[in-house]
């Protein structure tokens, strides 16, 4: 065991856990931040993904020891309210079917929407070709992700 | 207001009962949905629950399973509907388990709205006329003068108005009245509109909590080493698991050894360090083996057809042409996202559970029986799922978790990686499928045969399916293999595959006779109307309505405008008809699905958002299994243990979709299955079009000869 600074959602929480550990558990486990799921656990999925300084990162496969220098991100994080755009356009197309998937997606689509403000729909396709969604939410990721790039989706 | 009178049954039963600080909870249960509209293997029984407090929170309880088929939303609007209350302002909560308020809360069978409609109606409208008489007490009036305004009785000659709270403690010392007028469809101000998720917000946000994410005081993470198929627990050593931080104990249940920890990390690496021995329990099978014996079945008649019309022999006897297609059908894990998991808490005279569980009932009766307490002594709750797709209809994963906590003595998670629930062993079972169809001289299809095969799997056809009815000389011989593997429903149970063998092989013989696949379904239910071969298990025109309406949303008529090449596939399940339209290109020798047209008759929609929803989900669905679906097994371990071996569909070969419904007054029927059958079809139709390649096998096999 070790201890470690994290800064995860704009507060910086020492957690005392094995270096090896997962992003992923010490956010759920310990800090008790269940939004980000686990899915597979070898970053073929897409729910478990975050922000580590605003870059979209799976969480199953980054030891906590690497995700000490920068900032975190969760989905409880992206927004005060579920006010982002991204989040708002996902509700406006009733995008979640089960929604386990959901907040990985919205992780990404937001990182991705801020550096690619207006992107064409393969752009769209290749940003989001990283995810699972078991329910076959995709037409309405796409059209959700059209939408928030249209209200501004860099935030 | 127009209105229609019902009588609640007398087996129909409404309970009233007064909560603390006053208010009216209303509950009710009725007997089993007629059985005409349950055509598949799982039951449904209507069920619902309205609770009003005196500060007038409105609350309508969802008591069925969501996993992502949205009945959190359209079964509430049913109740709200009736009950006159405006849709934005009320709190729907999910029910636990509660078989005295409820008959039975299964999400299955694409029964919940199907099943509940006329109950849920009712609820409303009975809640809505006790509020009513209430209020007409409470002021002295005729109750005729009342009426409701969406969450306020009205009176209508002194202008009096009070919200539904102000009477609700009234209301619960009323009687319940035993006949209740239900609104004329004209009225309805919440069924058939628009409504998102009422979950959309906390799933958004992070906060909606599935059953992984149960945390509760002094709860211990588990995970557990179970068996292959063919193998049992010869002996294990421990000592390195126990030297993992974080690891609290282990123990044996069975052939599985449970490793309990305080962190789901430290259960895995104690998991991983267990040394275990295991020995042979039975023959260890390999895919091969299953499609040899299912090879072998399909060369037989059985001793009891399925269905057997005219005399298929004589016709095949006399046939000027015979075509023959077998079709192949993979074992396919449900691989819901959110991967199997539940938490127990046992203890030495009771037990409650909780976590995803498409059918809490069963959960319950089969945990009392493995515990040996009595189901009074159990509680189930239902936390929101990720996908259950017929996997979470079992109770191994509940029943499990359970008897971990009962060794343990200690509340606990049982959680499974990936890994372990591809590799869990309960699947959709494989099939084959053999086809062979008579025609005759003047170019008539006179006979149909099919022998079908599966493993495990009770009945491996849909006998009485289109063209059943349409073909005089038409007979199913069905075979079961038994085998030690595990199989269970899996969206849409033998609809699934079937849909794809049948209407591949209709389109087969269309081209054969030198017919549109379109105008020669129309052909074949012109005859199931005219001169019927047996009995007919579908309603010909509805059938006809959306062969017709998917045709002319796809444009159907002319091959290869653009590039485009289109194909077509129909079906009638879980009493929902469906018909679509693929249109496929070939681009750089890889196949491109672009759209799908989609034809839906489900009688009433209650929530058209949410039911396209569950057609795109269902086509998506379909289409991605028919590319990519194969689980294989290889001396009872299955090869595929991850999604880096195991493909599903991803955004880039997701099509566009279209869903029209067909305007309806009819009983509202199934949303969750009848989407994905005809996908398969539609899309290795609109692939022999452009290749002229046909395809007999999920996955699949979409090398294209270059230049083809
Ligand atoms: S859980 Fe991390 S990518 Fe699947
Ligand atoms: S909404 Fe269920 S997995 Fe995406």
């Amino acid at each position: 065991m070790a201890t470690f600074k994290l800064n995860v959602n704009n507060k910086t929480h020492t957690v005392d856990v094995d270096p090896d550990t997962p992003l992923l558990w010490v956010l759920r486990d310990t800090l008790g931040l269940t939004g980000t799921k686990y899915g597979c656990g070898i970053a073929q999925c897409g729910a478990c993904t975050v922000h580590l300084n605003g870059n979209a990162i799976r969480s199953c496969s980054l030891p906590v020891s690497a995700a000490t220098s920068g900032k975190i991100t969760t989905i409880e994080g992206l927004s005060e309210n579920g006010t982002h755009p991204v989040q708002l356009a996902w509700d406006e197309e009733d995008v979640p079917q089960c929604g386990y998937c959901q907040a990985g997606q919205i992780m990404t689509a937001a990182a991705f929407l801020s550096r690619k403000p207006n992107p064409t729909d393969a752009e769209i396709e290749t940003a989001m070709a990283s995810h699972i969604c078991r329910c076959g939410t995709y037409t309405r990721i796409k059209k959700a992700i059209r939408l928030a790039a249209e209200k501004g989706g860099k935030k | 207001m127009k209105t229609k009178a019902i009588t609640l049954s007398r087996r129909s039963f409404l309970k009233v009962s007064s909560l603390a600080g006053g208010g009216i909870v209303l509950g009710f249960s009725t007997v089993k949905a007629a059985s005409s509209i349950l055509d598949d293997a799982e039951l449904f029984e209507p069920n619902g629950f309205i609770k009003i407090t005196p500060d007038g929170i409105i609350t309508i309880m969802a008591p069925n399973p969501e996993l992502g088929q949205g009945v959190k939303t359209s079964l509430p609007m049913i109740v709200a509907e009736e009950l006159d209350v405006d849709w934005s302002k009320i709190v729907i909560e999910q029910a636990p388990l509660n078989t005295e308020k409820f008959e039975r809360q299964v999400a299955g069978g694409s029964g919940s709205v199907r099943s509940s409609w006329d109950s849920f109606r009712k609820a409303g409208a009975t809640a809505r006329k006790m509020l009513i008489e209430a209020a007409a007490k409470k002021w002295n009036v005729n109750t005729a003068e009342c009426t409701t305004d969406k969450g306020f009785v009205v009176h209508k000659g002194s202008n009096k108005k009070g919200s539904y709270g102000e009477f609700a403690s009234l209301a619960s010392t009323m009687e319940i009245p035993k006949e209740v007028k239900l609104k004329d469809p004209s009225e309805y101000t919440i069924i058939g509109t628009r409504q998102r998720n009422v979950e959309n917000k906390s799933i958004i946000t992070g906060k909606a909590k599935y059953g992984f994410d149960t945390r509760r005081e002094g709860m211990l993470f588990a995970m557990i080493a179970r068996p292959s198929f063919g193998k049992k627990l010869k002996l294990f050593d421990d000592t390195a698991t126990r030297a993992v931080t974080g690891v609290k104990n282990v123990v044996q249940h069975e052939n599985s050894v449970a490793v309990l920890a305080t962190s789901t990390w430290a259960a895995k690496k104690g998991r991983d360090a267990l040394k275990l021995v295991w020995e042979d329990d039975g023959p260890l099978e390999s895919t091969p083996d299953y499609m040899e014996a299912l090879n072998k079945l399909i060369q037989q008649k059985s001793d009891a057809p399925k269905r057997n019309d005219g005399d298929v022999d004589q016709a095949f006897a006399g046939a000027a042409k015979i075509l023959e297609t077998t079709f192949e059908a993979p074992f396919l894990p449900h691989a819901p996202m959110e991967p199997m998991n539940f938490f127990a808490d046992v203890r030495e005279d009771k037990a409650d559970l909780y976590g995803p569980t498409q059918t809490p009932a069963r959960t319950r009766t089969d945990a009392a029986k493995a515990l040996g307490l009595p189901e009074s002594k159990i509680t189930v709750g239902m936390s929101r799922q990720g996908g259950g797709f017929g996997r979470r209809l079992q109770s191994d994963y509940s029943v499990e978790a359970a008897m971990i906590s009962k060794l343990a003595k200690s509340p606990v998670l049982v959680v499974w990686t990936r890994e372990d629930d591809m590799q869990g062993g309960i699947y959709r079972p494989a099939g084959m499928y053999n086809y062979r169809a008579a025609i005759n001289a003047n170019k008539e299809l006179i006979g149909w045969h099919l022998r079908a095969a599966a493993v495990n799997s009770g009945n491996a056809s849909r006998e009485n399916s289109f063209p059943a009815g349409a073909v005089s000389n038409f007979r199913v011989d069905s075979h079961n293999h038994i085998s030690k593997i595990t199989v269970g429903a899996w969206r849409a149970p033998n609809h699934n595959f079937i849909a794809f063998t049948e209407e591949s092989f209709i389109d087969e013989i269309a081209h054969e006779l030198g017919k549109d696949p379109v105008a020669f379904r129309l052909e074949l239910l012109d005859r199931a109307k005219n001169s019927p071969s047996g009995s007919v298990a579908y309603d010909i025109e509805k059938y006809r309505g959306v062969v017709k309406l998917a045709a002319e949303m796809g444009n159907w008529g002319k091959q290869g405008v653009n590039g485009i090449y289109k194909g077509f596939g129909a079906h009638f399940s879980f009493g929902t008809y469906v018909a679509q339209v693929a249109d496929v290109s070939i681009v750089d020798n890889k196949v491109k699905v672009h759209k799908v047209y989609c034809a839906v008759d489900c009688g009433r929609v209650i929530n058209p958002l949410g039911a396209e929803q569950q057609i795109e989900g269902g086509i998506i669905d379909g289409l991605g299994h028919a590319l990519y679906g194969e689980l294989t097994l290889t001396k009872g371990v299955a090869d595929q243990k991850n999604f880096n071996s195991y493909k599903l569909i991803r955004i880039p070969d997701a099509p566009d979709i279209e869903v029209k419904f067909v305007n309806s007054d009819a009983h509202p029927q199934g949303l969750g299955e009848p989407g994905l059958p005809p996908t398969g079809a539609a899309v290795a139709n609109a692939i022999f079009a452009a290749t002229g390649k046909r395809l007999k096998k999920q996955p699949f096999d979409l090398r294209i000869e270059p230049g083809s």
